[in-house]
């Protein structure tokens, strides 16, 4: 069982009213450990921003309840909840210095000025910002406005820190940075945070846990390795990385869970798998493209035929034909592995550990 | 007058370059041949830039130069005593003076007005928003006047309020400041709301959000974040009103008893005492501070205003806010909303009254001996409006168009004066109308006064701002790249201007006519000097009967007037709405 520090109970949020409802977030629940850096990830719309405005205290749930630290702060208003938000746009005050960002806050409280400029300069040699105190806003880059914005927030040593695509402005390489950054400070400091951001590939390398996101529906919760290698549904598998699906059928069932399957006569055996499922079920597996193993054609082996040949420098990507199904397979470092022809039958491997089964849904 | 296409500069890349290290005269050479390169491929626009100039100069330049060379020029010789006497003459300090604290009150009421419904409006859940919006921004529909009008049928001395009011604050008179400073507010605060609007629509509500999410109550976020951040704003709508109310006639002409203002003062001077130095004198005491106003609200604030610094904006939430907070909020809204209904509805009620405050019988005879007494100027009104609000409309877009889009010798010129006409109050333009007109000049080798052209004229260059800033407006609707587009494919810009500039400004263009004619139906302070027997218009009208307290037939005639110009609204409405998105009433406003 977890600790919870944030607990969001049953979460409903609906907007609108008559014809043009909109469930944002739909029975979310979710335990956050104190420390811990939790993802919310899925596509626009999903509902990622919403949970994080009723956690701030900007929405009101519709139905459900949120506690912080054992605390119900369901209805408390945001300027009394020990929450504080990162702003994807930043909001920085415009009239105001980079400093008088910062204490702004810390004077809201009370505190002296002096004190807050003390606890300010501290913040601002955290996240790198000295020497800018004095700048407007509006003079410096996106990076460092964003680091502002951190510094703001965490002047206030909320119980909870909210970011929400803090980092969706920055270009590209700057995100990257970024991102490793913000996970330092989080650590270093130890805040409980939760992160929303719609780029898998940030959710991956910054977070504890990932909460994977559909309609205002959780999909799945769990740590990037769990979600990437061990996904619930066919939505997480295909939105978190690339993935490969083949259809097959449940030859056979054992009591501890090991699947057998049958791909063009071959028998692949899963080992515990994570669902259940029934003798002739019909059954997905999903196979990564970096996990196959292509292999010069040898007998009683699965095997494929090459369409198309990409190369894209540091990888060499192949569609391979399979049991009539298209199979994406990415061999990395291409100058060292062997090289095929197009339309040339290769026998594929299939590493057990790589093979995940997931409960046979039709497409959309 | 050389022109050069901005499109047309298109070098290549090493000629830039070269361009950039060449000295000045060098660069003044290319671009003169370039000129006149451009003047043989496009004589059109050339001669059309000439005409604009010629026009610009006759009609508002010329007319404000004899307003200050009546001034200053007297009998056939330089005379500066007007000037002299400022200080010491009572006849010019003491207007001056009340119709600078006349603009302040105004000023501050219709701000704080307009800020209160500006804030219910963007951040509050107030219901029937739209109401509220239509209440807001009625006044600037009608003939500014007619709230004095309604003034004297509720609170003069035979309205339906004045024995309770008396009862309550014991003897007192419509007539005078008090009363002006009601019946302005009333008239101007849209203008202030449609500004602030704008300006609090525009700060980014995460903004406040983020002051919220770091403590802040609700007080705190309004004092340390909404009101510094609108503060540009509140500063631009504060002198827009008080230029309205400094340059207001109407009101002051119903409604001012014995505190004289500029405006009238003038008027009388000229019409009355035929004192055309002294009026001039006066004229050009209200020009001043307009002016200065102008300037400042032009230069001086928008540049101190905040742009937001980032990118995409988090969806307008609307706080939930504690009943002690929008209680006084609503409650202003309501009872603001509710004086604005309470001074047309008297209009309504008051023009089916058989004598009002005597007869209460209702009758419609009032509306039956306006249309025998009133049918010409009616009819005028809306002839002159109909011939002006399109010519505004065109040449106002075409100056637009040249300012922005062209880069010619006397641009800088055309683009100050053109300005010019946003700042001159509708006064010193009336008087210098007639000290321009009432004889031939080089300029104008004819006659104009007491033709109907003379009043086409005026209304059309008095539109001047509407239609440039709905040019504006519109040519922002377009990429300058599907005009280059254009032009790279063959086409001169006089064939870009029509095939694709034109069609995509259509919509604000229009939207921008509704206004345009608005303004030309309920025209008053500059008209009045250059109406005459032949030619009169009903706003006039309506004047002379509220001077004859004629208030019934004064009622009647505005009622019609101000649904004729909601019908005209409407049918363009209806037009734009079929060809597009038309433009926000703020944009041409401000
Ligand atoms: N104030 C509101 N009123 C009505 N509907 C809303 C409101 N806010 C959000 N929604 C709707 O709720 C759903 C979830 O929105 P939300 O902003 O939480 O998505 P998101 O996951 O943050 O998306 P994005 O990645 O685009 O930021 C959307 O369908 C959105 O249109
Ligand atoms: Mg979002």
């Amino acid at each position: 069982m977890i600790e919870a520090f944030l607990e969001l109970k049953e979460l409903v949020k609906i907007f609108g009213g008559g014809k043009d409802t909109v469930t944002a977030v739909n029975h979310v629940n979710l335990k956050v450990r104190e420390g811990e850096l939790v993802t919310l990830l899925g596509p626009s719309g999903c509902g990622k921003t919403t949970i994080l405005r009723m956690v701030s205290g900007f929405e009101l749930p519709t139905s459900g309840k949120i506690f912080i630290d054992q605390e119900d702060v369901t209805t408390t208003p945001p300027n009394k909840r020990p929450t504080a938000m990162v702003f994807q746009n930043y909001a920085l005050f415009p009239h105001m210095t980079v400093a008088e960002n910062i204490i702004y806050g810390p004077k809201i409280h009370g505190i002296s000025n002096q004190a807050a400029r003390k606890k300010a300069e501290d913040v601002m040699k955290l996240v790198g910002l000295e020497k800018l105190g004095n700048r407007s806003p509006s003079h410096l880059s996106g990076g460092q406005q964003q680091r502002v914005s951190l510094a703001r927030s965490l002047i206030m040593e909320p119980k909870v820190l909210l970011l929400d695509e803090p980092l969706s402005n920055l270009d590209a390489k700057l995100r990257v940075s970024m991102r490793l950054e913000i996970r330092k400070l989080q650590q270093r400091v130890g805040i409980t945070s939760i992160y929303v951001t719609h780029d898998q590939e940030e959710a991956m390398s910054l977070s504890d846990r990932v909460v994977i996101l559909k309609d205002g529906v959780i999909q799945q919760i769990g740590t990037p390795l769990e979600v990437y290698a061990r996904p619930d549904n066919r939505f997480v598998a295909d939105f978190i990385g690339k993935a490969n699906f083949l259809n097959t059928i449940v030859e056979d069932v054992t009591p501890d869970g090991d699947v057998t399957i049958n791909l063009l006569e071959q028998k692949l055996i899963i080992p515990k798998a994570k669902k259940s499922f029934k003798k002739n079920n019909k059954a997905f597996l999903v196979l990564r493209p970096e996990s196959i193993i292509l292999e010069k054609k040898k007998p009683d082996t699965i095997t494929g035929i090459i369409r198309e040949i990409v190369f894209l420098g540091n990888q060499m990507t192949y569609m391979i034909e399979i049991a009539k199904q298209l199979v994406t397979v990415e061999m990395s470092n291409p100058q060292e592995c062997e090289s095929f022809e197009n339309g040339e039958e290769v026998s594929i491997k299939l590493p057990v550990k790589c093979l995940h089964l997931l409960p046979w849904e039709e497409e959309e | 007058m050389l022109f050069l296409d901005k499109e047309q500069q298109g070098l290549p890349y090493f000629l830039v370059v070269l361009r950039f290290m060449n000295n000045d005269r060098n660069r003044q050479i290319h671009e003169i041949t370039g000129q006149l390169r451009l003047i043989w491929k496009e004589p059109i626009l050339f001669l059309l830039i000439l005409l604009i100039f010629y026009f610009l100069f006759t009609f508002v330049v010329f007319p404000i130069f004899q307003v200050v060379k009546n001034s200053v020029y007297i009998g056939g010789k330089w005379d500066f005593s007007n000037y002299v006497a400022i200080f010491s003459k009572r006849y010019f300090i003491q207007p001056f003076f009340n119709s600078i604290i006349l603009g302040i009150y105004t000023a501050t009421l219709g701000s704080i007005a307009g800020f209160i419904f500006a804030y219910a409006l963007t951040r509050t859940s107030l219901p029937f928003k739209n109401f509220f919006r239509t209440t807001a921004t009625f006044p600037i529909i009608s003939p500014p006047f007619i709230v004095a009008l309604a003034a004297i049928l509720l609170f003069g001395r035979a309205g339906s309020f004045t024995p309770w009011v008396k009862s309550i604050i014991g003897n007192y008179s419509i007539y005078g400041l008090s009363g002006l400073v009601l019946v302005e507010t009333i008239a101007y605060s849209p203008t202030a709301f449609l500004v602030l609007y704008g300006v609090l629509e525009a700060i980014d509500p995460s903004l406040e959000e983020a002051s919220m999410d770091l403590g802040a109550s609700w007080g705190k976020v309004f004092t340390t974040v909404t009101l510094p951040l609108a503060t540009p704003g509140i500063a631009s709508a504060w002198l827009l009103v008080f230029i309205q109310s400094m340059a207001d006639f109407g009101n002051p002409m119903v409604i001012s008893g014995n505190y004289r203002v500029l405006s009238v003062q003038a008027y009388l001077q000229i019409t009355g005492m035929y004192d055309l130095p002294r009026g001039s004198t006066l004229a050009m005491l209200l020009l001043l501070p307009t002016i200065t106003a102008f300037f400042l609200q032009k230069y001086w604030v928008s540049r101190k205003s905040y742009v937001t610094v980032t990118g995409k904006p988090t969806g307008a939430t609307i706080k939930n806010l504690e009943w002690y907070i929008k209680l006084p909020i609503y409650s202003a809204c309501i009872i603001y909303a509710g004086i604005v209904l309470l001074f047309y509805g008297t209009i309504v009620y008051g023009s089916f009254q058989t004598l009002w405050g005597v007869n209460p019988t209702l009758t419609l005879k009032n509306y039956v001996e306006m249309f025998e007494v009133g049918k010409d100027y009616l009819y005028h009104s809306v002839l002159l409006s109909s011939i002006a609000t399109p010519v505004t409309g065109i040449v106002g877009i075409f100056i637009s168009f040249l300012i922005i889009r062209k880069n010619f010798i006397g641009r800088g010129l055309m683009e100050f004066i053109s300005m010019l006409t946003f700042a001159v109050p509708g006064t010193v333009v009336g008087i210098g109308y007639i000290l321009a007109f009432n004889q031939k000049t080089v300029l104008m080798p004819v006659v104009l006064t007491g033709t109907a052209w003379i009043i086409i004229i005026l209304l059309i260059f008095r539109d001047m701002p509407v239609g440039i800033r709905s040019g504006i407006a519109a040519l922002q609707q377009i990429d300058p790249a599907i005009e280059e587009a254009s032009t790279d494919l063959g086409a001169d810009s006089n064939t870009t201007f029509r095939k694709i500039t034109l069609p995509m400004i259509a919509p604000a263009f229009f939207s921008g006519l509704a206004f345009g004619f608005v303004k030309a139906m309920t025209a008053i302070s500059a008209i009045i000097f250059v109406v005459s027997g032949r030619w009169n218009l009903i706003t006039v009208a309506i004047l002379g009967f509220v001077d004859n307290t004629q208030y019934a037939r004064a009622a009647a005639m505005s009622i019609i007037l101000i649904i004729i110009i909601l019908v005209a609204l409407g049918l363009i409405q209806l037009f734009v709405n079929r060809v597009g998105k038309g433009v926000r009433m703020t944009t041409i406003i401000e």
